[in-house]
């Protein structure tokens, strides 16, 4: 079974919801990101989504354009961030990483090298966010060639007749768009969250995740109650670009906010 | 991505492309954040349908005529032609339409469809600020919301066009993020439409984009081959041996070429920026020198390094200063029925002060290069051969970028 599919088995046996930290790779330097995965982990986190830095991201709201911007100060590479991986999976074998990330990288990388590669070091699984269905069969084929399973997005504006074309090569499982709008919009509709949630449950056995717009441990707890996986961004990213050159303040702060999440979900 | 020997150019029919999901061969597509996805598939149907619907095309073509002032001219340029003793050049006169560029035709185009969707806010990116001005007239006239964004860079570099703007209703918001230039202009044009996609239509100025804008763009803005493909036989009584217009995303250049595709005695060179000169580095040329990549929703040459991170382009002309170029040039090069060449900034300025100084035009930075180019070719060519030029738009508001460049205060 793989690394995802294992988590949320273990996950539902214990009545739980995952907890989903995003971050971009390489922010606000790539010597950190190692250290914060872990340091993630330990806080409660489940599953890390690492996002690969790209110059235009057209789906990103101010908070993650300024740490693609920061951690390309760096240089840092879609190559990197495979390495960052490998170098997490020597102290930790079973936390799933999703990569994160837009197309063009992983164009320039080449399909099949990237799958390899990444398969060899123990990402799980990748979400090309410029990437739907229609245009995904030559990278889904790369990706299961190695076992790494594609993440698509839905979203609120999603009809019915989609949602069983993109359940259909989801893998892993679905991430649920929140809210109209870029990452680090304004907050969610829980109650409205809950019914599309519903709905596309109708669709599929694969767990179904929501992100954007989760800020505290109040909407995570919310959110937790509804879905199968609560993913956190712009809050985490934004503790970084509070916190630029203080990586213990950044430490601090992100391991704060992800155990009182976690708190908060598990008392749900 | 091969070049494909097996299309016959004359036999071929150039409108069956794209297929039915955008593709231009391996080019186009539709590389969209799902967020986008359903504002997306409304447009692909509304056009779909208005496409062919009398009515519609009836109000288009009035407002081209009345509002735009088509057709064009089609100017035969005598005393350049001598000086540079070759080639007849005749110059397509899209500079005369209304607000001084190409750009209004698709604008019209777009308006009238967000007019037909019941969308009261209208959208656009702009470099040179011609496709913001463009979108902005339209949006007056019909009475729609307009919000223009533009790189930091090109608001400087373009001050008339952004206080043409303002003038006109429109609110120009200011872009600081990347290059502060056209590309970076669409990213945030695109955020503001998956925010606010109940109400928005997003004008894109260009044949990029995801499907349907490189087709839709494209045949709103090949009215400038159909009417110059006439106008050329009327007057030399025959049709031309070239085509030349420059390429920022290809909007005008396709416009011209399409209409002439099949004529496989036409040879078409599309032109894009050298910049500082393409061994630099600075410029904006993918199709003379990148390889294929994905940014804005569509599979096209894009500038990249070798991690994927589309590099900053240079070009003088803000008009043309954009990494990428549309799909269907993207194909046009893989299977060899346009040319695709670059001229730098001296080069462009040389021909500015040309064509201003001998024929009486002064000529945008953007077309410019085409004529640059036009430079090059025509004394190649025997004086009873001919050139077709889009002149794709006025100079005017490049007239601080140039004086700043030759050390003068205006
Ligand atoms: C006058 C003029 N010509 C050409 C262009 C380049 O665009 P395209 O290649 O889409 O025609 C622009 C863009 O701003 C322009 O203003």
């Amino acid at each position: 079974m793989s690394r995802l599919a294992s988590c949320f088995e273990r996950l539902k046996a214990a009545d739980k919801t995952a907890l989903i930290p995003y971050i971009t790779a390489g922010d606000s330097n790539p010597s950190i990101t190692v250290p914060l995965m872990h340091r993630m982990v330990e806080a409660g986190a489940d599953i890390i989504e690492l996002g690969i830095p790209f110059s235009d991201p057209m789906a990103d709201g101010p908070t993650i354009q300024l740490a693609c911007e920061r951690a390309l100060v760096h240089h840092t590479s879609l190559r990197d961030v495979i390495k960052m991986t490998a170098e997490f999976r020597q102290h930790d074998q079973t936390t799933p990483i999703v990569f994160m990330g837009y197309l063009n990288p992983v164009e320039a990388m080449g399909y099949n090298e990237f799958a390899q590669e990444a398969a060899k070091v123990g990402v799980d699984a990748l979400l090309a966010v410029d990437m739907p269905p229609e245009e995904s069969q030559a990278l889904v084929a790369a990706l299961q060639e190695q076992s790494i399973d594609p993440i698509f997005l839905l979203s609120p504006t999603t009809q019915d007749d989609r949602i069983k074309k993109i359940t259909a090569v989801g893998k892993g499982f679905l991430y649920y768009v929140s809210l109209k709008g870029v990452t680090g919009s304004n907050v969610l509709d829980v109650a409205d969250v809950e019914a599309q949630v519903n709905n596309i449950k109708h669709y599929t056995q694969l767990p179904v995740g929501v992100g954007f717009g989760i800020k505290n441990a109040e909407t995570a707890a919310a959110v937790a109650s509804v879905s199968d996986a609560v993913i956190v961004g712009s809050a985490i990213v934004k503790i970084i670009e509070n916190n630029i050159d203080d990586a213990d303040t950044i430490m601090n702060e992100i391991a704060d906010l992800l155990s009182g999440m976690r708190t908060a979900m598990d008392e749900k | 991505m091969s070049k494909n020997n097996e299309i016959d150019f004359s036999s071929f029919d150039w409108n069956s492309m794209p297929d039915e999901h955008g593709h231009f061969g391996p080019y186009g597509g539709c590389f969209a954040a799902e967020t986008l996805m359903e504002a997306i598939e409304n447009l692909r149907d509304a056009y779909a349908t208005l496409k062919d619907n009398d009515a519609f095309q009836a109000e288009y073509d009035k407002d081209l005529k009345y509002y735009v002032g088509r057709p064009s001219p089609l100017y035969h340029a005598e005393r350049w032609s001598k000086e540079l003793g070759g080639a007849q050049i005749y110059l397509k006169r899209e500079d005369l339409n209304h607000t001084g560029a190409h750009k209004i035709n698709n604008t019209i185009g777009q308006a009238l469809l967000a007019k037909h969707m019941g969308k009261p806010r209208i959208i656009a990116e702009t470099g040179a600020g011609q496709h913001g001005v463009a979108t902005a007239t339209i949006a007056a006239r019909l009475g729609l919301e307009c919000v223009v964004y533009m790189g930091e860079v090109d608001v400087a570099r373009q001050a008339p066009n952004v206080y043409r703007m303002k003038l006109l209703g429109a609110e120009v918001r200011p872009v600081s993020s990347g290059s502060k230039t056209l590309k970076d202009a669409l990213n945030e044009a695109m955020r503001d439409w998956v925010t606010n996609i109940d109400d928005t239509f997003y004008c894109i100025g260009t044949v990029a984009g995801p499907h349907p804008y490189p087709a839709m763009v494209r045949d709103f803005q090949a009215i400038i081959g159909r009417e110059a493909r006439q106008q050329i036989q009327e007057q030399a009584g025959r049709l031309p041996d070239a085509l030349i217009a420059c390429i920022g995303g290809g909007s005008n250049a396709i416009g011209l070429f399409h209409e002439f595709l099949n004529d496989s005695e036409v040879a078409m060179y599309g032109v894009e920026a050298a910049g500082h000169g393409l061994e630099t580095g600075e410029h904006a040329a993918p199709l003379c020198t990148a390889k294929p990549g994905v940014l804005h929703g569509n599979r096209m040459y894009l500038m990249a390094d070798d991690d994927g991170q589309v590099v900053e382009p240079h070009s003088i002309s803000a008009g043309l200063d954009y990494p990428g170029v549309g799909p269907e040039h993207s194909w046009l090069k893989d299977v060899g029925r346009v040319n695709y060449v670059a001229v730098t900034d001296d080069e462009a300025m040389t021909a500015f002060h040309a064509l201003t100084r001998i024929e009486g035009i002064i000529p945008a930075l953007e077309s410019s290069h085409a004529l640059a180019y036009t430079m090059k070719l025509a004394p190649t060519l025997s004086v009873e051969q001919s050139i077709i030029v889009n002149l794709s738009g006025r100079g005017d508001k490049d007239i601080n970028t140039i004086a700043a460049r030759e050390g003068i205060t205006l």
